[in-house]
């Protein structure tokens, strides 16, 4: 590796870092998105990875790689305890069941003492490095797209389109909103553990509502037409804030303005690709 | 004859049994003694909505082979009876029995799965897909190609796909839609579009195929041109059950008609026997069934 680059890492460190845990969250609302749900359950299962791999860390010597498992593991587990019984649930319901698991787990972090209560945890051994958390990045972009190329990628393109129609051609619609729902808190809750061990540090507050819309509006403005598109989206608002540094106190004003822009003037993402599939390219 | 219902015979006979009585009676003696053959028996069927009885005690069979018409006025349930035979809502009571097997209480897909296409009244779109790939997508029930394949684009996946695609250049060729295998799906013209929803069902290679509605919205040209295309897919061995409010284009395609008239079944038999049915005639136009029936719908 060329000395500059590992300079250049070591430099943006704390931006790169953020960069790929977004990057992974953009991903696992991407995975949603695909199936053509809606969920606001992100940061909850975010915040559950985040608390399951700080305490791993803390509590246990178990290797990273297995702490990392463990901290996808348990937010799918609770992925499937509440999508079981809001299988049914579609569109701004599904959305409005999931905000409720992100505020009980909110308030149960807050109160109980294992999760240090409002204070938080502290003191969590950085175990990540720059490399690592691209890899996962990558591995997890690559898996989008292995499945979004396959006649499994031309099912949820259908079921976003028209899940009446996609049911009737044999679409099994609950299987794949399962499927989807687990795959996006087991994504959230890496990018959890991965920012826990990065910051070394975790409150409840890191994952309120807020944050999953932050969340959301990665992959909107990114586009969701590929799952290069959240990546991108998350890529340019965590890069933006510090790119707009030089404008001081109204950086934020930017940063709201440029997505209000994209959203206007770019409804299907700054990336609209779509996915090109096998059978689909004449 | 082991999965025959009973309640065929038990049916509790309504108003309208009595309106259909003289054509009813033999219609359903002729389909019990013929339905051994019948690709599709529904029988007892019931769906209500709250208040609103949209389906009650329907029951009728389809021969395989045949295109079988559903027509009665609007409101009278047809929509509702497509739905819940493809299995969009859930029956009430009542049996549905597809192919020799009961499937009431199966879900879409898996009605899918065992040979059920349908298209919708207002047309269903895949809007982004490319045409050719809404018709490989129509496939996705008959698709075996193992997940592992299907991920890493290795042979077995490889075959299947270029066999799917091969298949639906064919359907796109057999419903007059060659050449546009590229276009946006949603790009298509109205009629074209309904063309391809067709091609979209045939592409799951269905024993049954429901069409709501077909010519709808379609010109008389159009209607013409999509009679003959139905032929020929019945001649490819598809059975049809179709719903239309094209008097002239179900007379002249459907080899059986069955009737309803506020959820219930009215009458049944060949397109001639049909139009002359004083109760058919009486569910169109007469004003006395009129008042029956609306003093009837006020009555909880």
């Amino acid at each position: 590796m060329p000395v500059w680059l590992d300079d250049v890492l070591w430099t943006y460190q704390t931006l790169i870092h953020s960069l790929g845990i977004n990057g992974l969250l953009a991903l696992s609302m991407y995975v949603v998105l695909a199936v053509g749900q809606l969920s606001l359950g992100q940061a909850a299962f975010m915040g559950l990875g985040a608390y399951t791999g700080a305490l791993l860390s803390l509590h246990t010597g178990l290797p990273f790689a297995l702490v990392l498992a463990g901290s996808a593991l348990v937010p799918a587990l609770a992925a499937a305890l509440i999508g079981l019984p809001t299988l049914r649930l579609t569109g701004v319901y599904l959305a409005i069941a999931t905000i409720g698991l992100g505020e009980v787990l909110r308030v149960v972090y807050v109160n109980a003492e294992i999760t240090g209560g409002a204070l938080g945890l502290s003191g969590i051994r950085d175990r990540t490095d720059s490399w690592m958390i691209l890899a996962l990045l990558g591995a997890a972009l690559a898996g989008c797209f292995l499945v979004g190329r396959s006649r499994f990628g031309r099912a949820m393109e259908a079921m976003r389109s028209d899940q009446t129609a996609a049911a009737v051609i044999g679409i099994n619609l609950p299987a794949y909103h399962l499927g989807a729902l687990l795959a996006s808190a087991a994504l959230a809750g890496l990018a959890g553990a991965l920012s826990a061990h990065s910051s070394t540090f975790i409150s409840p507050n890191e994952y309120a509502f807020e944050n999953a819309v932050t969340i959301l509006s990665f992959a909107i403005l990114g586009g969701t037409g590929s799952p290069l598109g959240p990546v991108i989206g998350a890529l340019v608002l965590t890069a933006l804030p510090e790119l707009l540094r030089p404008l001081h106190d109204f950086r934020g004003v930017f940063n709201g303005l440029i997505i209000v822009l994209v959203v206007l003037f770019l409804p299907r993402g700054l990336l609209p690709w779509r996915m090109k599939r096998l059978g689909g390219a004449p | 004859m082991s999965e025959r219902p009973g309640d065929m015979s038990e049916r509790p006979e309504g108003l309208s049994g009595r309106l259909g009585n003289v054509s009813e009676r033999p219609g359903d003696m002729s389909e019990q003694t013929e339905s051994r053959g019948a690709l599709l028996r529904v029988s007892g069927l019931s769906k209500h909505f709250r208040g609103l009885v949209a389906v009650a005690g329907v029951g009728f069979a389809v021969e395989e082979g045949t295109v079988h018409g559903l027509i009665g006025p609007n409101g009278a349930g047809k929509t509702t009876l497509f739905n819940l035979i493809s299995g969009l809502v859930p029956a009430d009571e009542g049996a549905i029995v597809f192919g020799g097997r009961e499937i009431v209480r199966l879900p879409v897909h898996a009605r899918a799965g065992l040979g059920i296409a349908r298209t919708f009244q207002n047309i269903r779109m895949f809007e982004d897909m490319s045409v050719l790939e809404t018709v490989a997508a129509g496939a996705h029930a008959r698709l075996s190609a193992p997940v592992w394949h299907c991920l890493f684009d290795l042979p077995r996946y490889r075959a299947e796909e270029r066999a799917v695609a091969v298949e639906a250049l064919e359907l796109l060729e057999f419903v007059g839609l060659a050449g546009r295998a590229g276009e946006r799906a949603g790009d298509l013209a109205y009629g074209e579009q309904r063309r391809l929803e067709i091609a979209r069902g045939l592409a799951s290679r269905p024993r049954l195929m429901l069409l709501d509605e077909p010519a709808a919205g379609m010109n008389p040209h159009e209607t013409a041109d999509l009679a003959r295309l139905l032929r020929r897919v019945r001649e490819r061995g598809v059975t049809l059950l179709l719903v239309e409010h094209d008097m002239g284009f179900v007379m002249e395609l459907c080899d059986q008609l069955t009737v309803l008239n506020f959820g219930r079944r009215i009458a049944g038999g060949a397109p001639a026997e049909v139009r002359t049915d004083p109760a058919v005639i009486e569910a169109y136009l007469g004003k006395k069934a009129a008042a029956r029936l609306a003093a009837r719908g006020a009555k909880p």
